[in-house]
C-alpha cells in the first residue's frame, strides 16, 4: 500500500518536472521504515531527502506533497497532475513571441517548408546575405542563415587547467619515470614528462529580448542554439526586465521545453529593458555558480536601458571582474551612423573588453574567429571592430 | 562517545539530535533527519548551501559524536588520483633500485615487482577511508566538491557506487564496511546530476533568527542575551541586503566574540561601522553598507527583534 502510494507520488513528481528515478522509491520505503511514520512532517522531510537532489526543486516538491496528500483522500489523481503542471499563462502575445516559437520549430526540423529545402545547398558564405542586416531578413533567408550558423565551427579560446596529462611539458612524470625505467634495471634512460591539460573556456550568453531587440531576437536565438552545440560548455539566459535561464532547454531536443521557457520570460516583451537589474540578478544568483572557470561572457543587447545607469555600471564592473572576457554584442553597431550614446551604453562601455556588432552573418563569423583567437590575457577594450560591419562610404 | 565504546548508530532522529546537541551543534529537524537517513541506509549525504552555514562543521561534529575517525578530502581543481586515492613513493622506489644495485642484485628491480608493493604505497584519503578497520566506519568528508573538476566527479562516482578502488599494480581494494560519506558543495558550479543522484540530499539554509540565537548562546555562553538577540537580528537583516558575500555563521560568532572583547553590551551604529570588517569580507560590501544604509538595517533589526 505504501509502495503503491509512493509510485503514484513518484509519477506526480515526474509530471511536475522533477528527476525521480524508480530505484529511489525503494530507498524511500526503507527510509520511512527507519524514521517511522510518526508525523506528516517527518514523512515530507524523509521523502525530500531521498527523492530530491536540487534545492531549486524543493518548492515544487513541497507543492506536490501538499497536493498529493490532500487530493489522495478524494483520489482524483488526474486533477493533481494537471494542477501541478505548467499552466499556460495569460499574456499579451506579440509578434516576437511568435518568432521564437517558430525558431523552436525550425530547429526540430518541423518548420522548414519543403520549398526551402532545395535551395539550402545553394547558399554560400560569399553570398550577399552575409552582410545583409538580420532585421531585413525574410523567413526563407532566416532558415538559410540558421543552417549556415549550424555549420559554422564554434571554438572558444583554451584555458589551461590544473590537471596534468602526459606530454612534452616542463615537469617530469615520476610515476612513468619509475615504470618505464624498470625494464632497464633501474637505469634512468627515458624521462617521460607531463604538462597541463587544456580545456575550452565556457561561454555564458546573456541575451536581451526586449521589444527593441525584436527584429534580432530570432536570429540570435539560432545563434545560441548553434553555440550550444559546439564543444564549449554554454550557459544561456534571456532577459528584458526578468532574467530566465534557458541552458537546459537549449540542450533538449524537445521544442516545447524551449517554448515554455520563453513563455515564462514573455511578460518581459511588453516592458522595457533594465539591463543593470538583469545583470545584478545574474551576478547575485548565478555568478558564483557559473563564473568559476574563466568563462567568456557574451552580452547581446542594443543598450536601450530604462534602468539606472549607475546600477548598470556597477554590475558590469562586477561581471567583468569575475569573468575572463566580457564581450558586448550590439546589433545596432552594424549601422554606420550608430554611436553608443545612450546613457546605458555609456555607463557599460567602460567595463567591456570587446564591443562588437552582431547584426549579420559576417559579424557572427568574425565573432567566431575572435572567440577562437582570444589569448589567455585580457586586452584593453576593443571598441567598434570594423570587421563584419558594412563598408563605409 | 569515546573510541573505546562499541560503535552504534543512533536509533532515532531524536537520539541523533541529542548527540549533535551534545557536540554543541544546533541542527534543525530537517537536517538531523537527512543525516539519520544517510547513516541508516548507508548512503552518501550531499550537503549544499551557501558558504558558512556549517556544512563542514557538521562532518566534524558527527565524527566526534560517533567516535569515528574523520577523514577529510579537500577538493581543488586538478585534484587527481595521486592526491585523492594513492600514490607511489617514487623517491623511495628510485632509492630502492640503487640499493638493490649496490647489493649486486641487478635484476632485483625488474623481477617480481617488489617496487610496487604496499611498502611504497602512499595512502590518500579515499583509500584510507576504504581500508579503515572493521567495526567503526570512519566519516569521510569530501569537502567543497564544486572546486574539483568534472574528471574527479566521474572518478568519485565510481568509488561511491561500490566502495572499491583498483590499483593496477596491487589489485582491487574493497571496503569491509562503507564509510559514512558527507559531500559538501558551496554551489560555485553545478555538480553533475549523476553524482547527486547517488546521494541523499540536504540543503542547509542560513539559520533562522531563533536558530542563530541558539547557536550564539550555545557557542559563546558568555554573551549577554541582549547582545545575542541584537546580533542575530542584525545579521538576518544584513543577509537580506544585496551583498556579494553574505556573512555566515562563523562570521556571526567571530563578530560576537569581537564585540565582547570590546565590552559591548549592545549594538550601536558606531561600533557596527568599526567592526564591520569582521562580518563582511568584501571591500565593496563594506563600502555599500556603511553610512545611511547601515542605519536603516539597524533600525529594521531593532523593529523585528522587538516584534519577535
Amino acid at each position: 500500500m505504501l509502495l503503491r502510494n509512493l509510485v503514484h507520488f513518484g509519477r506526480l513528481l515526474r509530471g511536475a518536472g522533477l528527476d525521480v528515478h524508480t530505484g529511489r522509491l525503494l530507498d524511500a520505503v526503507q527510509g520511512i521504515e527507519q524514521v517511522g511514520l510518526r508525523s506528516r512532517e517527518d514523512l515530507r522531510l524523509t521523502l525530500r531527502t531521498i527523492l530530491v537532489h536540487r534545492h531549486e526543486d524543493f518548492r515544487r516538491f513541497d507543492q506536490a506533497f501538499e497536493l498529493f496528500w490532500r487530493e489522495h483522500r478524494s483520489s482524483t489523481r488526474d486533477n493533481v497532475l494537471g494542477a501541478i503542471g505548467e499552466r499556460p499563462r495569460e499574456v499579451s502575445v506579440r509578434t516576437a513571441r511568435g518568432a521564437i516559437e517558430a525558431t523552436v520549430q525550425d530547429d526540430t526540423g518541423e518548420g522548414a517548408p519543403e520549398a526551402l529545402k532545395g535551395s539550402i545547398r545553394t547558399w554560400s558564405p560569399d553570398d550577399v546575405r552575409r552582410t545583409k542586416d538580420f532585421a531585413q531578413f525574410t523567413p526563407a533567408e532566416i532558415e538559410q542563415a540558421r543552417l549556415a550558423l549550424r555549420d559554422l565551427k564554434w571554438r572558444v579560446a583554451m584555458r589551461r587547467t590544473r590537471r596534468w596529462s602526459p606530454g612534452a611539458g616542463a615537469r617530469l612524470d615520476l610515476r612513468r619515470v619509475v615504470r618505464k625505467n624498470m625494464q632497464h634495471g633501474g637505469e634512468l634512460l627515458v624521462l617521460p614528462r607531463r604538462r597541463r591539460k587544456e580545456k575550452m573556456r565556457p561561454v555564458v550568453l546573456l541575451c536581451d529580448i526586449s521589444g527593441s531587440m525584436e527584429t534580432y531576437s530570432r536570429m540570435l536565438l539560432h545563434f545560441a542554439y548553434a553555440l550550444a552545440r559546439s564543444r564549449a560548455r554554454v550557459e544561456a539566459f534571456l532577459f528584458a526586465t526578468r532574467l530566465t535561464r534557458i541552458t537546459r532547454h537549449l540542450h533538449s531536443t524537445r521544442a516545447e521545453d524551449v517554448v515554455k521557457a520563453v513563455n515564462r520570460a514573455v511578460p518581459d516583451w511588453s516592458g522595457g529593458t533594465r539591463i543593470g537589474d538583469a545583470i545584478a540578478t545574474f551576478n547575485r544568483c548565478w555568478g558564483r555558480r557559473l563564473l568559476g572557470h574563466g568563462p567568456v561572457v557574451l552580452l547581446i543587447s542594443d543598450g536601450w536601458d530604462r534602468g539606472d545607469p549607475a546600477i548598470l555600471r556597477a554590475q558590469m564592473a562586477r561581471l567583468q571582474r569575475s569573468c575572463h572576457r566580457l564581450i558586448w554584442l550590439n546589433p545596432l553597431l552594424g549601422s554606420p551612423e550608430y554611436e553608443p550614446l545612450t546613457r546605458g551604453m555609456q555607463a557599460a562601455l567602460a567595463h567591456v573588453d570587446d564591443f562588437l556588432p552582431a547584426h549579420n552573418l559576417a559579424s557572427l563569423e568574425s565573432l567566431a574567429a575572435h572567440l577562437a583567437a582570444l589569448g589567455s590575457g585580457r586586452r584593453g577594450a576593443d571598441f567598434r571592430s570594423t570587421e563584419g560591419t558594412p563598408a563605409r562610404a | 562517545m569515546d573510541a573505546a565504546s562499541p560503535f552504534t548508530l543512533p536509533a532515532s532522529v531524536q537520539e541523533l539530535e541529542t548527540l549533535l546537541a551534545g557536540e554543541r551543534y544546533v541542527a534543525d529537524r530537517a537536517l538531523a533527519l537527512s543525516v539519520f537517513l544517510a547513516l541508516k541506509l548507508q548512503r552518501p549525504l550531499f550537503l549544499e548551501g551557501e558558504a558558512g552555514v556549517g556544512k563542514t562543521e557538521l562532518a566534524k561534529v558527527l565524527s566526534s559524536a560517533l567516535g569515528s575517525e574523520l577523514i577529510r578530502l579537500s577538493c581543488y581543481e586538478g585534484l587527481d588520483v595521486s592526491h585523492a586515492v594513492y600514490e607511489w613513493n617514487y623517491q623511495r622506489q628510485l632509492l630502492e633500485i640503487r640499493r638493490a644495485e649496490a647489493r649486486g642484485h641487478a635484476d632485483a628491480a625488474s623481477g617480481g615487482d617488489p617496487l610496487f608493493s604496499e611498502r611504497f604505497l602512499i595512502r590518500r584519503p579515499l583509500l584510507r577511508a576504504l581500508e579503515a578497520p572493521h567495526g567503526r566506519p570512519p566519516v569521510l568528508l569530501i569537502d567543497e566538491i564544486d572546486r574539483a573538476d568534472e574528471e574527479f566527479e566521474g572518478y568519485l562516482l565510481e568509488v561511491l557506487a561500490d566502495f572499491q578502488i583498483t590499483i593496477p599494480e596491487l589489485g582491487t581494494i574493497r571496503a569491509k564496511q562503507p564509510p559514512i560519506v558527507l559531500i559538501t558543495s558551496n554551489r560555485t558550479r553545478d555538480v553533475h546530476e549523476a553524482l547527486k543522484r547517488r546521494c541523499f540530499y540536504a540543503w542547509i539554509d542560513y539559520p533562522t533568527f531563533e536558530k542563530e540565537l541558539q547557536i550564539i548562546t550555545t557557542r559563546i555562553p558568555g554573551a549577554s542575551r541582549q547582545l545575542a538577540e541584537e546580533v542575530a537580528a542584525f545579521v538576518r537583516e544584513l543577509r537580506a541586503a544585496d551583498l556579494s558575500k553574505a556573512p555566515g555563521i562563523s562570521e556571526t560568532l567571530d563578530w560576537v566574540a569581537a564585540l565582547m572583547a570590546l565590552d559591548q553590551q549592545e549594538l550601536d551604529a558606531q561600533v557596527i561601522a568599526d567592526t564591520l570588517g569582521v562580518l563582511l569580507k568584501q571591500q565593496e560590501d563594506v563600502h555599500a553598507i556603511r553610512g545611511e544604509r547601515l542605519d536603516g538595517i539597524l533600525m529594521r533589526a531593532r523593529a523585528s527583534r522587538a516584534a519577535s
